[in-house]
């Protein structure tokens, strides 16, 4: 029986029929996220995948149990002792994390790979002989291309860590303010280019001496690159470091000469990319500024001409606000961060089905840069039990405001300012918003009437359809609720 | 075989999965897509595999020998299935919500 396991052990720990099931198991995992229907399915075969992958050595390395002294294996009950530690904290921190705080959660976990990267590499480094890049243990060095590769996956892992730690900080609320001095892309220039030359040098002499400066100056990089860039390009930021932490594993597989590394970081890379691209087009800036330190955004701001004398701002009470729902037949919310902030999608969704109850079509639009992330806002409706159905994209129900009777604003501001299509100095200027203004009446639900990230007033405030319920989200949809 | 460089073909299979990469996540929906970082976040950690690989048993079969490497890789590990458990539950919980329909209102 024993042996029959071992062989087959043996089997699936042959790279030959592990790695084409698993690769094609991850990839099925992100076809399957094309439908909500099929996302779970490709979710349990991704797992299906990695315990594939995870599984081989251990299999392989437990063969060894039978004819090894256990003294000499104590560092595999480490390891194991290691897996069993850190799934325990991963799975408790993915059970425990409240949805608002998802995208530094996850800033959090894309530094983890790069940290990780960054041990892997060291550990190269330190004895290439181990991962068999060498022939002998004591040919010391590498050889320059497996030196190039080895310092491009440590870079890479090394912004990719230092920048979504500081991205996780700003998400968290840890890390305020920007950093933003003269000259800061000429520094950033010349720390590239101090990396593109010690990177040279690391190629023809592949030693620790080289190789911490390497890290040292990637480390910082990633600070420089990050550390300046503003809440509003959040969601952007996000999902490039996602982008990049896939590099990062691409990287080490090169390094390696591992297929699977390769190929998964490509994978990821690319969804991340695609990601960015996204989220850029619905911000309206070009994936080149903000790969190279969110240059606009920062400056941008400062700048806004919009000082045009402020109108009147009508502000209106819980009650007021259930009347005008109450005589509406359709209503559209436009779902922003100031709900997640106050976690107002519960209030909102029993407000939702007190509407319905009175035959009001209730619909919901979202932004695509509306959260801190890609998608923050739909999980945060889904959390909230709000059909699916009901949720529309952005382009999909812009049409539909012109039509409706009452859009009510939750908690958002840029993502509706139609300063992006009216005024050309905006600095959303070209952005695509939603089109609330053209509904018959607009509820605001905002803390106050301060200018949203990107730093601008919001005609809409002013305007004769415009009403203004100003406090917590929450809050004002319960005071909402109660008038019912 | 052809005669094919091993350099050639690992550029051939970068280039050919980055664009199978960009043809599957595009037609994810943008509704999931915040379970789809979360799941890319998980798979991105395969680089497991090649701590794993260092840790368990050297493929050079010193298995007694405890080398900085190795502690290093250690390391990698614990920060990996973290990542790895941690990104497969949280896109398994993300998930869950979408499922959850207009059948149990008011209780989550």
């Amino acid at each position: 029986m024993i042996s029959f396991l071992v062989h087959a052990a043996c089997f699936c720990g042959q790279v030959t029929t592990q790695l084409p099931v698993a690769l094609s198991l991850f990839i099925l995992t992100l076809r399957g996220l094309s439908s909500a229907k099929t996302a779970n399915r490709g979710n349990l075969l991704g797992m299906a995948g990695m315990l594939l992958v995870i599984a081989a050595p251990i299999l392989m390395a437990s063969r060894n149990l039978l004819f090894t002294k256990p003294s000499q294996m104590y560092f595999f009950y480490l390891t194991m002792c290691t897996l069993v530690c850190g799934g325990f904290i991963g799975y408790r921190v993915a059970k425990k994390v409240s949805m608002t705080a998802l995208p530094q959660l996850l800033a959090t976990f894309h530094s983890l790979v790069g940290l990780a990267a960054i041990f892997i590499a060291w550990a190269v480094q330190t004895s290439p002989y181990t991962f068999g890049l060498i022939g002998s243990p004591e040919e010391y060095f590498l050889s320059e291309i497996n030196a190039l590769e080895l310092a491009i996956g440590t870079v890479v892992g090394a912004i990719t860590f230092a920048g979504s730690l500081i991205a996780a900080g700003k998400l968290h609320g840890i890390i305020k303010g920007t950093l933003s001095y003269k000259g800061r892309k000429g520094v950033t220039l010349t720390l590239a280019l101090i990396l593109v030359l010690l990177i040279a040098f690391y190629t023809i002499c592949p030693c620790t001496h080289v190789f911490c400066p390497i890290l040292a100056i990637s480390l910082m990089l990633g600070y420089l690159l990050i550390m300046p860039v503003g809440g509003a390009d959040m969601p952007v930021i996000v999902s490039m470091l996602n982008s990049y932490s896939g590099w990062a594993a691409a990287g080490i597989g090169f390094t390696l000469n591992n297929i699977l590394l390769i190929v998964v970081g490509a994978l990821v890379g690319m969804s991340g990319a695609i990601l960015s691209s996204i989220m850029c087009k619905g911000m309206n800036r070009s994936i080149r500024s903000v790969i190279f330190g969110g240059a606009g955004a920062t400056t941008a701001p400062t700048c806004s001409g919009t000082t045009q004398p402020k109108g009147n701002v009508k502000l209106c009470s819980g009650e007021d606000a259930a009347i005008i729902l109450k005589n509406a037949s359709t209503v559209i919310v436009v779902p922003g961060y100031g709900m997640a902030v106050s976690q107002a999608q519960h209030a909102l969704r029993e407000l939702a089905e007190a509407l319905q109850n009175d035959d009001v079509t209730v619909k919901y639009a979202i932004h695509p840069v509306a959260g801190r992330m890609p998608g923050h806002m739909n999980v945060l409706l889904a959390e909230a039990n709000i059909p699916y159905e009901d949720v529309f994209e952005g382009g999909e129900i812009n049409r539909e405001f012109s039509t409706t009777d009452v859009v009510l604003v939750v908690g958002a501001n840029d993502i509706t300012n139609p300063a992006a299509k009216t005024d050309p100095t905006s600095p959303i200027y070209g952005m695509p918003v939603l089109d609330v203004g053209n509904a018959k009446t607009v509820l605001f639900i905002k803390r106050s009437l301060a200018a949203g990230y990107a730093g601008i007033d919001n005609d809409l405030f002013y305007k004769e359809n415009t009403m203004m319920l100003l406090g917590d989200a929450k809050k004002v949809l319960e005071t909402v609720l109660r008038s019912f | 075989m052809m005669d094919f460089g091993t350099g050639a073909m690992i550029a051939t299979i970068f280039t050919l999965s980055c664009f199978t990469g960009y043809c599957v996540v595009l037609r994810v929906t943008p509704a999931l897509h915040a379970p789809l970082m979360s799941v890319t976040n998980a798979i991105s950690s395969v680089i497991i595999i090649a701590a794993l690989q260092v840790t368990v048993y050297s493929a050079h079969g010193e298995f007694g020998e405890v080398t900085t490497a190795r502690w290093l890789c250690l390391v990698a590990v614990f920060l990996t299935i973290i990542n790895i458990v941690g990104g497969f539950m949280l896109t398994k919980r993300m998930l869950s919500m979408f499922e959850t329909k207009k059948k149990k209102p008011g209780n989550d």
